[in-house]
């Protein structure tokens, strides 16, 4: 092991290892990053939203876009998979359809970006988990 | 920074030198605080400051908590109170504390009217104790010099600052945690399986009975009522010095002829002195040292040197303990204890025409190891011990008290002859620095042929743990060093052991101040004025004999004449010399 | 290549004890035959603080929080969470008062209040990883310290900060340190007092085992301030775990160059080494710790000198506790500004909690200082279990204060506790419900420090066993009233004149339960009742002969041979026999027995 010299060399460790915590980095801080939910079941990843969820993974950074990507499961738009939720900081989630990793690029583009709206908008009819337990809804007997 | 600062202690002003703790402030100023394990031998820079009796406490403003006065510096501007309700309270609850885990079995204590413990029950009015609850209790121990009760002990650590900081034998060290917590050996093996020298220096600081001597008293009375028997006795230099202490006499008043007197009432048949013993002590181990040296100037490189004094029994069970590789270094010459018990056995029964097994020769001693000595296979012939027992100066005092003898009012009376006639150089023995000056007296002029005007070696004398002097014998430096206390004896041990000793000849004392401090002494209650004033006495006794070099001694000149031949001859080899064991084997093997 | 998905298992000592090693080992084998194993890492992290619910299996980057996860489960969050993406709801989190499932940690009570500074790290990153440190800002305040400030500035950084000792006594640390660079000698310390001893309490050994590179940082950093090369971290011995981790974090450090002769090429050289404690609960005094550390007999000694001026070796040494060296690097880096706007006016940033006893949510907990007792205990503590009434909390460790329903909104901090009757100690927080005898909470402290004392200074020896002692015989039933005054004057005195901070506290238990229960006490000494029926000799079990049918099932079950009487006819309990087993009152189909 090379011995940290300088405080540029402790720098270069921080940043090769800042990309791995990264990821831990984001889920613990949800409300002030862009979520991005993949939809992966069986339907989504025929549809090929693996592809989907990597063009994300690895473009969004580059965009310079704090981002977390995480996996769901199917939102019932079996029609249009690849499905994605995106859900800006303060704003209400969207789901778009048919997402495909050109597709991808025109929302990281669009609306991620220059806050514009894409087509292709899945208008919301369902609630996740999470939001059921927020509104006490779901008691456990 | 200022060197003085000044506080107020219960409303007085008071001005102290920096560093002064509040315990000595308060004192200076008349305010005499309680204390209980604090103890502090200014001269000899021994102290105990566990601060852990909390008897001292004072409330001093601004703090949260009361504060131990012993351990806690004078601050400028301080403002203290030393009897404040809320002071008062802490010390008598703590007391009562010390008290419900003690037996309250004063009447019947070894300690009872000398105790610190009972005094500051007195002091602080103890009238109950609010608190029942479970007793130590701790398995009581015998050894031939010292008893063990450690139920008694108030974990003061006196003893274990003595035992390990002072004196380095280590044998005693708190063990155990909580209310179980005592003070014994490693392991709470029994003291005799330790490496205890039976210095008797715990005995000397105990504050209450837990610590005390193996008492010989009963022994001796059976021995004195028994028509049977002839019983003499010899007294060491350093109990002249101390015994009036024990009947309100003044530190260092010299008591030699109301103690020979005191003696004779007793009914012993002889009334001897250890001083005669040691003038023949000086015969010997002075002749050693030039044998040695002259070998040694001879150019004879397995030759020991320094050559070490062997007086002092704790002494020689210390280097027996811990430098058993050195055992040829210490001369061979017995102490003079036992010195004189071979010779009153030997020479004094033969002139007398009595049995060896119907003489009993007691031996009062300033010390505790002496009775363990007193026991040693070496010194017995056939069984029968050449000094059969040893009392303390303390168990003499008690004695005379017990049999009505009004000891200030006693006239003075002289030893009996012939083993009652010494030499100023016999009397010092018992300070430390006297045994080495002796032997310069004597050695000076047997080496020289030369007369010694000025028998004075000053630079001997005096409390300070280790001195060096220098001496010319014709063009020989002698150099000479001086310890007491095991603590220092042991610095300069190692010296010789790692080849960087520059002495031809030390004197070592176990007990710090030589004998005058021994462990069977009147207790100096932490006060070192005591040891000072004993030691002052012997110099002046020996300022005021005619005969101040032991070999003008002529009871000795006769006992070598008459029986022993010449000093280190074969006679007194047999009868005047030993050799050593090593004692550490035991405890390193197990 | 970049994972998708990182799975975080605990790997501290609670959730090991619960074979969070053999998930480990199955989410490894489970990701390979699913060929995951480059898309899911898995991470061995520190203890997340939620202990009562361990293991714990964290999915990032969507925070799903897994709950007492066995090796069994590993398939089906393999299958579910990491293929499906579908939570595997069974495994979430239950709130036990509004008895839902929290999908992820930001939905649960029992982090939302906290703030982890001290923590930060912990259940984060893995602490085997130097880089996964460095990853986190990790070392960043040791260059700071070494490249851009002298040792004043950083003794004045520190100062500036308000942090003050986590170890129970709340010495600012700036000062201490700044004592402890005044002295000049050939040689300093910097010691890491590590002997955790409270029972219970485990915030220090969470730190070394989920984040040592925090204190090896801050020792670094207080060493360049002080002037010390050297550094000793005094832990128990056991702590294995913690042990390991610290010498594997050392080990990396001084590989990477954090630790050594020129420290991060500069000519600053600082060496770490660890000496073992016997778990002696006295040796978290600092100047026994010293002794200890000398091989000498663990016990205190006055103070001054402090451990500044003459510490290990007679050396200047400066001595903290873990978690306050864990708050050190975060306060280099982002300023003491930020720092000292965290808590109260007094007592500034965060503080780790030990939180037990009749609580649902048992666990570690860090709280920003003035956080209300109330608020841990309902909000993060989850409240009660089963639903019990609150009676007392008891914090600071086993010589801390017993507070009660009247101290809950006090924001807690270092003088608001003291002020109340109790202390922060090194930060435990034990709740007692309405079942618990205060008087028998006292004596089982008493318990604890009667055991622990070393011994040396009287009113600990002894004062304390007659605490002890007396607090016994009233649990007895046997105390008299005069016994409520001795304990008063006796807890008092102790307080006042006992040498080391053991001593000074150890009466706190029953001080204030005198003072907020003193109705119990006197229940006890007057009427010879137990209020809460816990202490056993003033209980009496009584046949009802009115539901008593005599059918002797009772009496064919008592160990004692304490139940006598006749078939059919109604049967009665002989006092002096009985032992208050209980075994009667469970086999009695008729509810017929009772304890009084």
């Amino acid at each position: 092991m090379e011995k940290i010299k300088t405080l540029a060399d402790l720098k270069r460790i921080k940043e090769k290892v800042q990309a791995k915590i990264d990821l831990r980095e984001k889920g613990e801080q949800p409300g002030e990053l862009v979520q991005v939910k993949v939809a992966m079941a069986t339907c989504g990843i025929a549809a090929g939203s693996k592809e989907t969820m990597t063009y994300f993974i690895d473009h969004l950074e580059e965009n310079g876009i704090r981002a977390v990507v995480t996996q769901t499961g199917c939102m019932g738009y079996c029609y249009a998979e690849p499905t994605v939720e995106i859900t800006k900081p303060g704003k209400e989630p969207i789901v778009f359809g048919e997402v495909t990793p050109k597709r991808a690029a025109e929302i990281i583009e669009k609306y991620l970006k220059n806050d514009e709206l894409v087509e292709g908008i899945i208008p919301v009819n369902y609630h996740t988990i999470q939001e059921n337990h927020n509104h006490n809804t779901n008691h456990e007997l | 920074m200022e060197q003085t600062i000044s506080l107020q202690i219960d409303r007085r002003q008071v001005e102290v030198p920096r560093g002064t703790s509040l315990l000595d402030a308060a004192r200076g100023a008349g305010i005499h605080i309680p204390s209980l394990c604090y103890m502090n031998l200014r001269d000899m820079c021994i102290s105990n400051l566990p601060a852990s009796c909390r008897i001292c406490v004072v409330e001093i403003e601004g703090r949260r908590n009361l504060a131990p006065a012993c351990s806690t510096r004078c601050e400028q501007g301080m403002k203290v109170t030393t009897t404040s309700a809320r002071v008062m309270n802490a010390q008598k609850t703590v007391l009562e504390l010390i008290l419900s885990d003690h037996p309250t079995d004063c009447l019947v204590c070894p300690k009872s009217g000398n105790c610190d413990l009972q005094e500051m029950a007195a002091r602080l009015k103890i009238r109950e104790i609010p608190f029942r609850g479970e007793q130590s209790s701790h398995v009581r121990e015998t050894t031939p010099s010292i008893l063990r009760d450690m139920n008694k002990c108030i974990y003061c650590r006196r003893c274990e600052t003595m035992c390990n900081k002072v004196q380095t034998v280590g044998a005693l060290a708190a063990v155990n945690r909580g209310f179980s917590a005592t003070i014994a050996p490693a392991f709470e093996r029994p003291l005799a399986d330790s490496e205890c020298t039976y210095c008797g220096q715990c005995v000397a600081v105990c504050p209450v009975g837990a610590l005390t001597e193996n008492d010989h008293t009963n022994r001796l009375l059976e021995d004195l009522a028994n028509p049977n028997k002839t019983v003499i006795v010899q007294t060491a230099p350093a109990v002249r010095a101390a015994l009036g202490e024990e009947f309100a006499l003044p530190p260092g008043a010299s008591v030699t002829g109301k103690m020979v007197a005191a003696l004779r009432a007793l009914g012993f048949n002889k009334v001897f002195d250890t001083d005669f013993a040691a003038d023949l002590t000086i015969m010997e181990e002075g002749s050693e040292l030039l044998d040695r040296l002259s070998r040694f100037l001879a150019g004879d490189k397995t030759v020991a040197l320094p050559i070490l004094t062997s007086c002092c029994p704790a002494w020689v069970n210390f280097f027996e303990h811990y430098f058993p590789d050195m055992l040829d270094i210490p001369s061979s010459a017995r102490s003079p204890q036992q010195m004189f018990g071979a010779i009153a056995k030997t020479w004094w029964a033969r002139q007398i025409g009595v049995e060896r097994k119907d003489l009993v020769v007691v031996s009062i001693m300033p010390c505790l190891a002496k009775k363990y000595e007193c026991a040693r296979d070496e010194f017995a012939v056939d069984g029968d011990p050449d000094v059969n027992y040893s009392l303390s100066t303390r168990e003499l005092a008690g004695l005379i008290k017990r049999a009505n003898i009004d000891f200030n009012t006693l006239p003075d009376e002289d030893f009996d002859h012939p083993m009652g006639e010494s030499t100023g150089a016999g009397v010092i023995f018992g300070a430390s620095g006297g045994v080495m000056e002796a032997a310069l007296r004597t050695a000076y002029e047997l080496y020289t042929g030369k007369k010694l005007e000025d028998v004075n070696f000053e630079s001997v004398r005096g409390l300070q743990g280790i001195k060096k002097a220098t001496v010319a014998l014709n063009d020989f430096q002698l150099k000479i060093g001086i310890a007491h206390g095991l603590g220092n004896a042991r610095a300069l041990l190692e010296e010789i052991r790692e080849g960087k000793s520059e002495y031809h000849a030390i004197e070592i004392m176990a007990c710090p101040g030589g004998c005058i401090g021994g462990g069977g002494q009147p207790l100096h209650h932490g006060n070192s004025e005591r040891l000072k004033a004993r030691a002052k006495a012997l110099y002046s006794e020996d300022q005021g004999k005619t005969r101040r070099k032991s070999h003008d001694n002529p009871y000795i000149a006769q006992l070598y004449e008459e029986f022993l031949g010449k000093p280190l001859g074969e006679k007194a080899h047999h009868l005047l010399h030993t050799s050593y064991f090593d004692k550490g084997k035991d405890i390193r093997e197990q | 290549m970049s994972y998708k998905m990182h799975a975080l298992v605990c790997g501290g000592t609670g959730c090991r004890a619960s074979s969070s090693q053999g998930i480990i080992a199955k989410l490894r084998e489970t990701l390979e035959t699913k060929h995951l194993e480059e898309e899911v890492q898995v991470i061995a992290t520190g203890c997340f603080g939620f202990c009562e619910q361990g293991p714990i299996v964290k999915i990032m980057p969507d925070n799903t929080f897994y709950t007492r996860v066995t090796p069994e489960d590993v398939g089906e969050i393999v299958n579910e969470h990491v293929i499906k993406g579908r939570k595997v709801e069974r495994l979430l989190y239950k709130d036990p008062e509004r008895r839902e499932r929290a999908s992820d940690s930001k939905h649960m009570g029992f982090y939302r209040k906290q703030l982890r500074v001290a923590l930060r790290n912990c259940g984060f990153i893995d602490p085997e990883n130097i880089e996964e440190y460095i990853g986190r800002d990790g070392y960043a305040a040791l260059a700071k310290c070494l490249g851009e400030m002298t040792p004043e500035e950083v003794v004045k950084e520190i100062k500036l900060s308000g942090l003050r000792g986590r170890g129970g006594g709340g010495f600012p640390t700036g000062l201490k340190w700044e004592f402890a660079s005044r002295y000049s000698a050939d040689q300093k310390y910097v010691v890491c007092n590590a002997d955790e001893g409270d029972p219970g309490a485990f915030m220090d050994r969470s730190i070394m085992e989920g984040d040592p590179h925090s204190v090896i940082e801050a020792m670094a950093i207080c060493g360049y301030s002080i002037g010390a090369t050297r550094g000793l971290v005094y832990i128990r011995a056991e702590y294995p775990l913690a042990i390991q981790r610290l010498k594997t974090a050392i080990r990396q450090a001084e590989e990477y160059g954090l630790l050594g002769e020129g420290v991060l090429g500069s000519d600053f050289c600082f060496s770490i080494e660890l000496r073992y404690g016997a778990g002696a609960f006295v040796c978290g005094e600092e100047t026994a710790l010293i002794h200890s550390m000398e091989g000498a007999r663990g016990e205190p000694t006055m103070k001054p000198p402090f451990p500044a001026e003459s510490g290990y070796l007679n050396r200047p040494t400066n001595v903290n506790n873990v978690e306050t060296f864990a708050n050190v690097p975060v306060i280099i880096t982002k300023g003491a500004n930020w720092f000292n706007k965290i808590g109260t006016e007094r007592s500034k940033g965060t503080k780790v909690f030990a939180l037990a006893g009749k609580i649902n949510n048992v666990g570690l907990i860090e709280v920003p200082m003035g956080t209300t007792l109330r608020e841990v205990i309902y909000e993060i503590g989850g409240g009660i279990k089963n639903g019990k009434k609150f009676k007392a909390v008891q914090t600071g460790g086993p010589s801390g204060g017993c507070l009660t329903e009247k101290h809950l909104d006090v924001p807690i901090d270092f003088d608001n506790l003291l002020a109340s009757g109790s202390m922060m100690g090194s930060g435990g927080m034990i709740v007692m419900d309405e079942d618990d005898c205060m008087v028998a909470v006292a004596k089982f402290y008493l318990d604890f420090t009667v055991e622990e004392s070393c011994g040396k200074c009287t009113p600990c020896r002894v004062g304390n066993k007659r605490l002890h002692e007396i607090l016994d015989k009233i649990t007895r039933g046997e105390g008299e009233p005069a016994d409520i005054d001795r304990l008063r004057n006796l807890g008092k005195v102790i307080k006042d004149t006992a040498l080391c901070g053991l001593g000074q506290t150890s009466p706190n238990p029953v001080l204030s339960t005198l003072d907020n229960f003193l109705d119990e006490y006197l229940a006890h000494v007057n009427k010879r009742e137990c209020p809460a029926g816990r202490c056993k000799e003033l209980l009496a079990y009584v046949i009802d002969p009115l539901l008593c049918i005599g059918c002797t099932l009772c009496t064919r079950t008592c160990p004692t041979g304490a139940i006598t009487g006749n078939r059919k006819e109604p049967h009665r309990v002989d006092a002096a026999k009985c032992i208050k087993c209980g075994t009667c009152i469970d086999k009695c189909k008729f509810k017929a027995i009772s304890v009084h």
